[in-house]
């Protein structure tokens, strides 16, 4: 018989009510304003962006006070409110060879148009705590240097000029992007599709993962040809105007990574490459998306498949936090009645062991006996 | 003809461009300003939405979805019959209204010149100046290598 039990709604409510003081905290410290976090806290507003795959800024930063800074309970809220949208359409693809660079560094070569731009970077910085920051001094403004703007040609487009390094990826003429918020994931799937799932992935998880092929699984000695952050300008078409509208621009980070590649019986021995595109500045993510992104054309260049970064189906079905978090946190709402009839499986299991031991001791006894 | 009327798409363009990155306290200061009609019949929204934004594989290669971005957009109709569009990045009502009136108000030929004057020129100078600025301060950490020469010969 199972009788339905109902309850909890006055603790959930006091729960709820108690949440919302916690997140206040002390109430003579001033509350948080959005516009502090999108100013302060920018990165971690951009992996919200990018990892929620809604780029509003405004909308992370509420996000980060509502979760109380919880990254990934952040993310969470901004794919469900993402959800309640209308979508306007397609933009045309981003040209990051006209982004407003803000930072452009390339570690395949020292003198390339444009040069190397350092930007605002936490490299060469030495990870020593800064006491001035805790009682909240002037900062500098920071030095300008007037130079003519200089046209900065993707790394890629450098390289590709000796024939040594694989074109930028083509797919087919008739291929429509595919689209993970439309469609279901399915398996074997095409790079394009499988470059969306982890723009979006956790960044721990493809960091991970790009380590793991650095460390010899999956190795594919890999160069930064070219990491570039800045802004690119967007454009829709839409019906009711002869020309694609500009929307506005937003900032992305972009990594070129070029992979070492002795040659298989699919494709003669060149620089591979591997790419990373993320919403807001986030090398290490952009990074670690280009590494995953490579390991996982382990088929399409003959490549065995011995690794997991190289196992799409493992990687891209367990990069999206948002699902492994529903998944793994539903563990802890009531399974009351899963468990009763796991307890009596277990208890009859149980019984009849003990049966058959008994049976088997009585058994032994009687040979001995005789 | 046909040179005249690319020739005004791009400026329409153009300025459609500078009213959507341009942000909305700008646009509602210079436009109380200009003292320019601040009402129109509204054919639709201003309403809230998505674009999904496509990049390039490789950069340059086949395009793929990256993530989805707020844009507002706003439809209006001036008395005097021109249609007027926006479409801004972000969740600002009444910035996408106006920017639908000033695109309608730059089409009337009797108001071009002040939209442009009071509304579009200013805020193209602000644009500049702070892309320059932007520039300038990540030029400053460029990378200058020199060639350290050791020993005597």
């Amino acid at each position: 018989m199972y009788v339905a039990v109902k309850g909890g709604e006055a603790a959930i409510a006091n729960a709820h009510r108690l949440l919302a003081d916690r997140r206040r905290g002390d109430r003579s410290v001033p509350a948080l304003r959005l516009d502090q976090i999108v100013e302060q806290l920018a990165l971690g507003v951009d992996r919200v962006m990018s990892e929620g795959s809604l780029y509003d800024r405004e909308l992370a930063a509420l996000a980060i006070v509502q979760a109380r800074g919880d990254m990934i309970e952040a993310i969470f809220l901004v794919r469900a409110y993402r959800t309640t949208l209308p979508r306007f359409g397609y933009t045309r693809a981003i040209d990051t060879g006209t982004m407003l660079v803000e930072r452009r560094v390339s570690a395949t070569y020292k003198d390339l148009p444009g040069g190397q731009l350092l930007g605002p970077t936490f490299d060469y910085t030495h990870r020593l705590l800064d006491p001035e920051l805790a009682v909240g001094g002037d900062v500098a403004e920071p030095l300008r240097r007037e130079s003519e703007a200089e046209a900065m040609p993707r790394v890629s487009a450098i390289l590709a000029r000796e024939g040594l390094i694989e074109p930028d990826g083509e797919l087919p003429q008739d291929h429509v992007p595919g689209d993970i918020t439309r469609e279901p994931l399915e398996f074997p799937m095409a790079r394009d599709i499988r470059l969306q799932a982890l723009s979006r992935g956790d960044e721990g998880f493809l960091l991970a993962l790009g380590y793991s092929t650095q460390r010899g699984y999956a190795r594919n000695h890999p160069f930064v040809g070219e990491v570039r952050i800045g802004e690119v300008e967007l454009e829709l078409d839409v019906p009711e105007l002869p020309f694609a509208v500009p929307l506005g621009s937003i900032r992305v980070t972009e990594c070129q990574m070029v992979n070492q590649f002795k040659g298989s019986a699919k494709a003669p021995p060149q620089f591979t490459r591997g790419y990373g595109l993320v919403f807001g500045q986030s090398e290490r993510k952009a990074m670690a998306m280009a590494l995953c992104d490579r390991a996982l054309r382990a088929s399409e260049l003959g490549e065995d498949v011995v690794a997991a970064a190289q196992d799409e189906e493992f990687v891209i079905s367990h990069s999206d936090n948002v699902q492994a978090t529903g998944f793994v946190e539903h563990l802890k709402l009531p399974h009351y009645v899963d468990f009763q009839a796991e307890l009596d499986l277990v208890r009859r299991m149980r019984a009849e062991h003990e049966a058959r031991e008994n049976a088997g001791k009585a058994e032994e006894k009687r040979e001995a006996a005789e | 003809m046909r040179g005249r009327e690319a020739r005004e798409q791009a400026e329409r363009k153009a300025v459609m461009a500078t009213l959507a990155q341009s942000s909305g306290d700008d646009i509602v200061r210079l436009w109380n300003e200009a003292g320019l009609p601040s009402e129109a019949e509204l054919l639709r929204g201003p309403e809230t939405g998505l674009v999904t934004v496509r990049g390039r594989i490789g950069g340059g290669g086949a395009p793929f979805n990256v993530g989805e971005a707020t844009v507002t957009r706003a439809t209006v109709r001036l008395a005097s019959g021109q249609v007027g569009h926006c479409y801004a990045l972000g969740r600002d009502r009444e910035k996408a209204r106006l920017a639908a009136i000033a695109d309608a108000l730059w089409q009337d030929p009797a108001r071009r010149g002040e939209v442009e004057a009071k509304i579009v020129a200013p805020l193209q100078v602000a644009l500049v100046e702070a892309r320059d600025k932007r520039r300038a301060e990540t030029a400053a950490t460029k990378v200058d290598f020199f060639t350290m020469v050791r020993g005597e010969d």
